[in-house]
């Protein structure tokens, strides 16, 4: 008997000091350095933001803020181990620190910002549900659509967002819904349906996927708000600020002119602002606990906001998604760096 | 003299109504109204589909090119399979150490074949070292250390990672579910209401369920800083769940065993143990094994499902390879296919080697 209640009594006592010890906090950006890796969750596959090629590399707009991360805090952009997760796990693996930064397609909203516990470290690409509809249609805006009828993706946020758009603007439409967005695509190829809605950056990889993608266009008008960025876990600020400033970083270096290509001459030749941005002036990196150079080696190794886009997503790739509301601000787009001093 | 020889006639050919190729169809496909109706129905489907499904599949399909724009045939874009064979077989495996994987799968097939054509006396002897040593050293050669580059487990995966964890599966699963299976006809109290639960727990609740617990909900259990292995969390999950269900398995084995085979264990002086070991469970698992193959087919189809939990096995390498875009052109009969094709080849030569393990053990319970 007294045997078992030592059991118990030991038991108990691990278990105490494992509840104790999760409260511990974490300073991610030594374990990372510690590490010499940064472990980035991405999705499992999504065109143009985080796709595995052929050999098993990862490229893409989300692996991007993750390459550029690492870049900043270890000087290497190939760094990064690659966690692949589901939408349903992406959270946990954030809050149990089975990855220092989530970077994948995730909506900022009030909702997940203040309930789970983690912070949206900026805004890498704003999204919303938007339309393709068949070219012989002969529409160009969505406000012709009334008593059309929508291809939809059951069980998505794009069915609510066009619900609403159509009771707003008083125009009816008849709903098909389908399981996956193949059968989406392919129910809208055979003509179920005249339009078919979807986030708009998985618009541009549905049409592609189409047998004669020519014949489909994406109307400009986007139904809702869905803008993607960067996840960090809440009470790290110093942690917070890094994946703030390197997204920052990357589209201020867009909107100076500083690419990958002349990055060094900047540091040498460049005007005031740019010479602060790659280092060769100021402190910032000494602020975020980095190197003089950080945001340097984040454009020569991953690029600028710009060159990031086109080559993933934009016009350099299969995709061609015009840069809309994700140009510069002063370009027409709504993409902004707060200032760099 | 006359010469009488006997010269037998020459055998005639049967009727044609009773051999032959005519006979045949006769006999087989147009014995009846109800036949006839059949075999034209039938004939009609296979002439309308079979032709258009091989020259999809074949005669227009494309074979030679590294890239979708070569795909300029009707048929199926086989290069789509080409180009990502090797991450459909490895995953992220590094290709300069593919070798450890196809020598750990090697080894796998060895100790299999070595079971049935070892002589008598070296089986057992081996058996026991390969059901512990090879897992071992299959382990060492695909995760590294001791020499070896290490590969962490999230590079692991395509066809290779459903094998290992359909394999590391049913190898501990079978100990645990002998062990639940005695336990429930256990007389001891504690023991059978603690095997009674975990069974009914385990099989009571969808694989799917126990994957997402074992991803989403364990990891926020641990302490920071600690972390379980996303694998090792979805090899748990699969090893409980399949664990439960090799314990009816067995418990059906143990029932057939009739109590007169106790009885005269009990009465010859063998304590419980080596009555399980030497007279009941040689038995119960020898009529178990087309069950324990069943569910081990069952298994192996169902490492499919960690896919759900984001790991890379040979249906979401699929997956993340139609989502790459540069292979948007919707390859996704051509991958599906691929992938229903190996499942089959794989299940259907298990499913020969049980015959032939039953064959092979043959204890006169057959009824043929």
């Amino acid at each position: 008997m007294y045997k078992l209640k030592e059991c118990i009594i030991k038991i108990s006592t691990v278990c105490l000091l494992i509840a104790f010890s999760s409260f511990a906090i974490a300073d991610t950006l030594d374990d990372v350095k510690k590490a010499g890796m940064l472990k980035c969750g991405v999705s499992t596959g999504l065109a143009g933001f985080s796709q595995k090629d052929e050999e098993g590399n990862w490229s893409g707009l989300d692996v991007d803020v993750c390459r550029g991360v690492a870049a900043a805090v270890l000087g290497d952009a190939s760094k990064v181990s690659y966690k692949p997760l589901t939408a349903k796990e992406r959270f946990t693996a954030l809050q149990s620190g089975e990855i220092d930064i989530l970077s994948r397609n995730t909506t900022w909203t009030h909702t997940r910002d203040t309930s789970l516990g983690l912070n949206f470290a900026g805004v890498v690409y704003y999204d919303g549900a938007g339309f393709m509809v068949n070219k012989n249609l002969g529409v160009d805006s969505a406000l012709k659509l009334d008593g059309a009828a929508a291809c939809i993706q059951a069980g998505t946020s794009t069915e609510l967002a066009i619900a609403d758009y159509f009771r707003e603007n008083n125009m009816k439409y008849k709903v098909v819904t389908f399981e996956t967005s193949d059968q989406t695509r392919s129910g809208f190829e055979s003509g179920r349906c005249d339009f078919l809605v979807s986030d708009q950056s998985q618009l541009y990889s549905l049409r592609i996927g189409l047998k004669d993608p020519a014949g489909a266009v994406v109307l400009p008008e986007v139904i809702s708000k869905e803008p993607l960025g960067p996840v960090v876990r809440q009470g790290d600020d110093k942690w917070f600020n890094i994946v703030k400033w390197v997204v920052n970083a990357s589209i201020e270096g867009e909107f100076q002119g500083v690419t990958s290509a002349n990055v060094d001459e900047m540091a040498k030749s460049g005007k005031p602002g740019q010479k602060r941005l790659v280092g060769a002036e100021g402190d910032l990196g000494e602020k975020l606990g980095l190197d003089a150079d950080w945001a340097a080696k984040v454009i020569k190794q991953v690029g600028n906001y710009s060159e990031s886009f086109e080559r993933n997503v934009g016009m350099d790739s299969p995709l061609k998604i015009s840069r809309g509301l994700n140009a510069q601000w002063n370009k027409g787009g709504i993409l902004y760096s707060p200032a760099m001093r | 003299m006359d010469n009488h020889t006997f010269t037998p006639i020459e055998a005639r050919k049967p009727p044609s109504t009773a051999i032959g190729p005519i006979a045949w169809m006769k006999e087989s496909l147009f014995s009846s109204p109800v036949n006839t109706l059949l075999t034209i129905f039938f004939g009609y489907l296979i002439i309308k589909y079979v032709p258009p499904v091989l020259d999809w599949a074949f005669f227009s399909a494309n074979w030679v090119g590294t890239t979708q724009e070569e795909c300029t045939k009707a048929g199926a874009c086989w290069i789509f399979i080409k180009q990502w064979f090797s991450q459909l077989l490895y995953g992220s495996y590094p290709e300069h150490l593919h070798w450890r994987v196809n020598l750990a799968l090697i080894g796998l097939v060895a100790v299999v074949v070595l079971q049935f054509f070892l002589p008598q006396h070296l089986r057992r002897k081996v058996g026991w070292v390969s059901l512990i040593v090879y897992p071992l050293i299959s382990l060492w050669l695909m995760y590294g250390g001791l020499g070896l580059e290490t590969v962490s487990t999230d590079k692991w995966g395509g066809f290779s990672l459903n094998i290992l964890l359909a394999f590391a599966g049913i190898l501990m699963s079978l100990p645990i579910g002998i062990v639940w299976a005695l336990g429930r006809q256990s007389d001891m109290p504690f023991v059978k209401m603690v095997c009674v639960a975990s069974i009914e727990l385990f099989r009571g609740v969808p694989l799917i369920t126990i994957l997402f617990m074992g991803s989403v909900m364990l990891p926020l259990f641990f302490p920071a800083g600690v972390q379980l292995d996303k694998l090792m969390r979805a090899f748990i999950a699969i090893t409980l769940f399949q664990s439960a269900y090799m314990a009816e398995v067995v418990r059906g084995g143990l029932q057939a065993i009739p109590k007169g085979q106790v009885e005269a264990a009990n009465s010859l002086g063998l304590g419980y143990w080596k009555t399980m070991r030497l007279i009941v469970l040689p038995q119960a698992l020898k009529i178990s094994i087309p069950n324990i193959v069943n569910t081990f087919i069952a298994l192996f189809k169902d490492t499919t499902l960690v896919l759900i939990i984001g790991l890379f096995e040979v249906l979401s390498t699929i997956q993340a390879a139609l989502q790459n875009s540069n292979w948007l052109g919707g390859h996704h009969i051509e991958g599906y296919v691929f992938v229903a094709f190996v499942f089959w080849v794989f299940c259907y030569t298990m499913s020969r080697i049980s015959v032939y393990i039953e064959n092979k053990l043959d204890t006169g319970h057959s009824r043929s």
